[in-house]
């Protein structure tokens, strides 16, 4: 039960109010789902932090706060390359709330927007950690323990051909996902450089294909390319099985549409 | 349990309630406020039957705190008609049978009310988007489509 609600003015005093007792509530859509079950936290801790809300461009990449909402996102102009992977969350009332942050949390199935950051490799800054921001995937293995996000750093594309979304789920345009890929594919000279591929809902966290990585590096996007990708799709995956998919079906269909994909990046 | 005192407006009228540690906007509309007319489906998110307006955005209720609102305009369906008028909404849902057992109805009606406040001339496109976070099992969404796009098409009339 919920004993109290506290609104702290810095994300760095919500950070020293946290403790065992305590969850931190940014745009509700994932913990106020746990309140209203009878969550076993008894103070929500909150930010008024306008920091929270920014987004700014910063050389080759943008800084989005944490409490940055995927409306936001799929509106601002500097952030068409993630306004595809913005608006596949959700309905648009789930999207006015659902904040950058809190997607790094996000349980299986949900985080779509955490796949594309991991693809970006994007790295997120953390109150209680000082230093440079750290990688997403050391966030994501960690996010049990991390403490509070404060804002997530993403390379931008060279080219906006080299980023590509795909969501995968039974219903739509609203639907949770089967499974969801992103796939950042920079390209010198026609050949890939720093191949990053990443998967959600195939694992407890969205995880990197990084075998897929190893085929893609180096070489032109072309069928045969993309056929030795499919082979190893599901290498280093752990599907679950839930209410939309078995792992069997996720593991059989993962490589049909990572072939999508990346026909679709063939397309340009 | 200390409770807060929660001052907002609700569809034009200055509004002030207690709202209880965590508790969400549904409930604290319902039986705090006396609102009835959002509805209580899933608890979590799923449903959109218990869509409201926080300064014109939708949102779900059911994952809003309640004090959260304070110093905000909130809106729901019974703010649409005036009086004994109908809004053009609710005229238009009942003329198409876009309610039949009418649950989901008030969050329709919110997230239409929004979507043209917005965007006066959707494409059909554009109003399955704006309803896709509402579930509806009876209708099959049709009539609620037509009757979205009934009132865009009077107004671009008159």
């Amino acid at each position: 039960m919920i004993q109290s609600v506290e609104t702290h003015a810095t994300l760095a005093e919500a950070q020293r109010a946290m403790g065992s007792d305590a969850i931190f509530m940014a745009g509700g859509t994932l913990v106020m789902r746990d309140v209203n079950a009878g969550a076993t936290a008894t103070r929500i801790v909150r930010s008024s932090d306008p920091e929270l809300g920014d987004i700014r461009l910063s050389g080759d990449g943008v800084t989005i706060g944490a409490g940055v909402t995927m409306a936001a996102i799929a509106t601002h102009r500097d952030l068409s390359f993630l306004a595809p992977v913005a608006r596949a969350v959700g309905g648009p009332q789930i999207r006015n709330m659902a904040t950058v942050g809190g997607n790094l949390f996000a349980p299986h199935p949900y985080g779509d927007l955490a796949v594309a950051l991991l693809a970006l490799g994007a790295r997120v800054a953390v109150v209680s950690q000082s230093g440079a921001p750290r990688p997403i995937m050391d966030i994501l293995r960690e996010r049990g323990r991390v403490g509070l996000v404060a804002s997530v750093h993403v390379p931008r594309p060279q080219s906006p051909a080299d980023f590509t979304f795909l969501k995968v789920s039974r219903i739509k345009p609203k639907g949770v996902s089967v499974l969801s890929i992103a796939a950042h594919l920079p390209r010198q000279g026609g050949r890939i450089r720093g191949a990053r591929v990443a998967f959600g809902a195939m694992g407890a966290t969205p995880l990197q294909a990084t075998a897929v990585e190893r085929v893609l590096d180096g070489q032109n996007l072309d069928a045969s390319t993309i056929a030795r990708a499919v082979q190893v799709a599901v290498e280093g995956l752990d599907p679950p099985t839930d209410a939309l998919a078995s792992a069997w079906y996720r593991r059989e269909v993962a490589g049909v549409h990572l072939k999508r994909l990346l026909e679709r990046m063939v397309r340009g | 349990m200390a409770k807060t005192p929660v001052v907002f407006v609700l569809n034009g009228s200055e509004r002030a309630s207690f709202a209880e540690p965590g508790q969400n906007l549904l409930e604290f509309l319902r039986r705090g406020v006396g609102d009835l007319s959002p509805k209580y489906g899933c608890g979590q998110g799923t449903c959109g039957a218990c869509t409201v307006t926080i300064d014109g955005e939708t949102h779900l209720s059911c994952l809003t705190l309640a004090e959260s609102v304070a110093g905000k305009r909130v809106g729901t369906a019974a703010g649409l008609a005036t009086g004994n008028q109908l809004h053009p909404l609710q005229e238009a849902f009942m003329e198409g049978f876009a309610a039949q057992c009418g649950y989901c109805t008030p969050g329709m009606l919110v997230s239409a009310k929004a979507l043209l406040d917005r965007n006066p001339t959707p494409t059909r496109e554009e109003v399955v988007e704006a309803i896709s976070g509402n579930i509806c099992r009876c209708t099959g969404y049709e009539p609620i489509i037509e009757a979205i796009l009934a009132v865009a098409k009077g107004r671009a009339r008159a």
